[in-house]
């Protein structure tokens, strides 16, 4: 274990937290004002990448630009699939909710593998192999773009949360439901807008990674449970827990690459997931709510 | 010895302080009434001796062992149940089923259990029901309920928390009777109760609680009388 | 039950696949539906059962019928310690299904990675000839009718315990853990008991399916398709009732088999089918097909 491959761990994994940032961002989004766990979240990150792919493929659209179109388009689809199959059931157990999200990810993944089949296929662009030496350790640019693309627009989000009146209206359903319907808030509306912003973030993190991820229709499951880990570990409703997280889960699983053989790094996710849901489930930066 | 014994009982909420040095003794056989007003800590007592929180320090003893930090299954086996503010049914069982619950923790076997449900049942007065799902049963008949399940574990002691909370005068008067009737069982009783004639109507000795300490303790005349009491009640209106 | 011998070989295959996963929901339900726990990791305990039989197998010559039974106690165990830790440390709900799924993928990574139990290329059973005291046998009808007596006594079990105390005990845990604890029940105690009843007779299901099928691999045994397969049937038939999960496979199992059949060559549309299935119970027949049935009764005998 050299410097050298370390500093590479520490840059691979900080490049990377910043996607899994804005994917977290856009899950503690969905469960802050709906309380729903949104087990569909990979699948619909997996979508908006075939799009971006199919967008590149046919049209030649640069996928950094392509999210200019993919992410209102996939604030539409939120939007859709909130008002069409959540809210009617906004009543129900929880574990039917969560059943219900799981549905929609195990529609939305096998219809892609239906259409798209398996394979593997990725956006080649221009800049696809290009790179620098930062010391020891080799940065890709099409990393670099996506994770500092991801922050930017993390920041957006919380500039919308914080200076829009609809993000005001987002965090007052996020804290005070019953308030929030007194103060003349439309909630079904602005209900749907919390999925819909949150399938744009993560259709956008799609977007972004594709110069460098392949495009398949199980990059949902692993994009899924690494959002679910981040959400839990920066508390769940918290956004800059989330970013903050994104950016632990990152370095923890790159770091874990560099020691561990094989696959094994996931393991290390998955380890400090359930020590997290155990022993601090409100998360290390606390959530909006508690359990 | 007495039945049930708390000294010098305190709970802290991180900055808030719920309950503070509190004392109370029931001998068996006695009914006893907690009142105090809003927010007064009552409630939180109750979570204490039944084991749903553990006090911050004092101590608290059944029949003459501790039972700080015992689960609340294992305070019910001893012989000491409660009920709940807001009734805490088993909504998709039926009502001798939700009564069954508690039997279990007398008759291993399910006839003798449905056997003594169903005796239960009967003495809180909601033998025409049985078989309803407990769903459909009024907030009344809910209150019933509660008790019942409470009774079908054989407790030597009972905390009633607001049984009367919601009721009509005449549906009052019944659940007055039934505790009656309950402690000519031989159960011993606690009761938290906002419903000032019923708790004055019931209790052999009141205990006022006031922002979590105790105002005042005596025969319910005397404690109605009391400046200090008629003051924490007045200037807490609010 | 003469039929099986006079089906032909599809048909019969379909039956024994439909038993199987009613086996596994009847299994699963018993920690879902009766103690109101849902895992979403229930392949962990379905992998552990398979690779214990199938490595005590090839390693020691160990016949199954007992290796079966040493999975199922190793599952039990792994149950226990899942379940304490997450049932200690107050997971209810949602974080006890994500904990469960977290588990299942944890196993899942480590055998992929571990070359003593065949890593991703996983592992061949002996299936050459037959030899019943090792669980292998020529055709498919004795794999039917040993599914069947574990389906049928996995269903007496259910019952049984429906009626029992513990049934009594894992209903009130499932509708109220405080009041159920304030009326005596040990609500931990309780959940760890569904636990281990449930993860022991999935494991066995693991072992079924390693000598049915003949190979086992880490994707097939710990991962979501079986955790998934083993709670849907509960919920499409109706979970905490006694035939919901036979129901729900009845049902499942065929419209499965008849997507892939009728989309030859397309994989994942069995998969997607059972997502909008899922989606679609879950909005109108949230309790189930015993839920409505029992519905129409109570409608029918208040008129």
């Amino acid at each position: 274990m050299t410097w050298g491959l370390l500093l590479q761990a520490v840059v691979s994994g900080l490049l990377l937290g910043g996607v899994y940032g804005l994917v977290a961002s856009g899950l503690s989004l969905i469960f802050g004002v709906l309380r729903i766990i949104n087990f569909a979240h990979g699948a619909v990150m997996m979508l908006a990448m075939y799009a971006t792919y199919w967008l590149f493929v046919l049209a030649g659209v640069d996928p950094y630009l392509s999210v200019i179109v993919t992410a209102p388009l996939f604030f539409v689809l939120g939007v859709v699939i909130q008002k069409i199959v959540i809210e009617p059931n906004r009543a129900a157990a929880e574990h039917n909710q969560l059943l219900l999200t799981l549905g929609l990810a195990l529609f939305f993944e096998n219809l892609a593998l239906v259409l798209w089949q398996g394979d593997f296929r990725t956006v080649k662009v221009a800049y696809s192999g290009a790179s620098f030496m930062l010391g020891d350790a080799l940065v890709e640019v099409t990393r670099l773009v996506a994770s500092a693309g991801a922050v930017l627009m993390a920041v957006g989000l919380f500039a919308l949360l914080r200076l829009t009146d609809v993000g005001k209206a987002l965090r007052a359903l996020a804290e005070e439901p019953e308030g929030a319907a007194l103060v003349g808030i439309n909630v079904s509306r602005i209900r749907a807008a919390s999925f819909g912003l949150g399938s744009a973030c993560v259709a956008a993190a799609g977007a972004l990674i594709t110069p460098f991820f392949y495009v398949a229709p199980d990059v949902a499951e692993s994009f899924n449970i690494m959002a679910f880990v981040v959400v839990v570990l920066g508390g769940m409703g918290n956004f800059v827990g989330a970013l903050a997280g994104g950016f632990i889960v990152g370095l923890a699983e790159s770091l874990g690459a560099a020691f561990l053989p094989g696959s094994l790094k996931q393991l290390v996710v998955f380890v400090i997931f359930v020590l997290v849901l155990l022993l601090r489930p409100q998360g290390i930066f606390g959530g909006s709510r508690g359990r | 010895m007495s039945l049930l014994e708390m000294t010098g009982l305190t709970k802290r909420f991180g900055g808030l302080l719920a309950v503070s040095n509190f004392d109370l003794s029931l001998d068996a056989g006695e009914i006893v009434g907690l009142i105090g007003p809003n927010g007064a800590g009552k409630t939180t007592v109750f979570h204490l001796i039944a084991g749903f929180h553990e006090p911050t320090s004092g101590e608290i003893r059944f029949k003459g062992g501790s039972i700080v930090g015992a689960k609340p299954h294992a305070i019910c086996r001893l012989g000491l149940t409660r009920t709940f503010q807001i009734v805490q049914p088993f909504a998709g069982l039926s009502v001798i089923e939700n009564v069954m619950v508690g039997a279990f923790n007398r008759e291993r076997d399910a006839a003798a259990a449905r056997h003594l449900a169903a005796e239960i049942v009967d003495f809180v007065g909601l033998g025409a029901r049985g078989n309803a799902p407990a769903r459909s049963l009024t907030l009344s008949d809910r209150k019933r309920l509660e008790i019942a399940r409470g009774l079908a574990t054989r407790p030597e002691m009972l905390l009633l928390d607001e049984a009367m909370s919601g009721l009509n005068p005449t549906e009052i008067d019944e659940i007055i009777g039934l505790i009656r009737r309950i402690h000519a069982r031989g159960v011993t009783l606690l009761i938290i109760e906002h419903v000032m004639q019923a708790i004055m109507a019931l209790s052999q000795r009141l205990v006022v609680l006031h922002h979590g300490e105790k105002l005042a303790e005596g025969a319910p005349a005397d404690v109605a009388r009391d400046r200090l009491v008629i003051e924490a009640y007045l200037g807490d209106s609010a | 039950m003469a039929l099986p011998p006079l089906l032909p070989k599809y048909h019969l295959e379909v039956l024994i696949s439909v038993i199987f996963w009613a086996y596994l929901g009847i299994a699963w339900n018993l920690l879902g539906g009766y103690a109101g726990q849902f895992s979403f990791g229930h392949a962990a305990f379905f992998g552990i059962g398979a690779y214990t039989s199938t490595l005590l197998l090839l390693q020691a010559g160990l016949t199954p019928w007992i290796g079966m039974l040493l999975g199922g106690a190793l599952a039990a165990a792994f149950g226990l310690f899942e379940g304490y830790l997450s049932f200690r440390y107050g997971l209810k709900g949602p974080y006890f299904s994500l904990v469960t799924l977290a588990f299942a993928e944890m196993l899942r990574v480590v055998s992929v990675n571990t070359k003593a139990v065949g890593s991703s290329l996983g592992l061949v059973v002996p299936s050459a000839k037959a030899a019943p005291a090792m669980f292998m046998f020529a055709g498919k009808l004795p794999y039917y009718y040993i599914i069947l007596v574990m389906v049928g006594l996995a269903l007496a079990l259910t019952w049984k315990i429906g009626r029992s105390r513990l049934g009594f005990s894992l209903a009130a845990v499932r509708e109220n853990e405080d009041a159920a604890e304030t009326a005596g029940v040990d609500a931990l105690g309780t959940k760890l008991r569904a636990m281990a009843l449930s993860s022991f007779l999935t494991a066995l299901g693991g072992t079924f399916y390693a000598q049915y099928f003949a190979y086992i691999d880490p994707t097939i045994t710990f991962g979501p398709s079986v955790s998934i397969g083993a709670l849907l049937p509960a919920i499409v038939g109706g979970a905490g009732t006694v035939l919901g999960p036979v129901l729900g496979s009845f049902v499942l199992t065929p419209l499965s088999e008849l997507t892939r059949y009728a989309l030859r060559g397309r994989a994942g549309a069995d998969i997607m089918l059972y997502g909008a299935i899922l989606v679609l119970v879950i909005s109108f027949l949230p309790q189930g097909i015993v839920g409505l049935v029992r519905e129409r009764r109570v409608r029918a005998g208040r008129r």
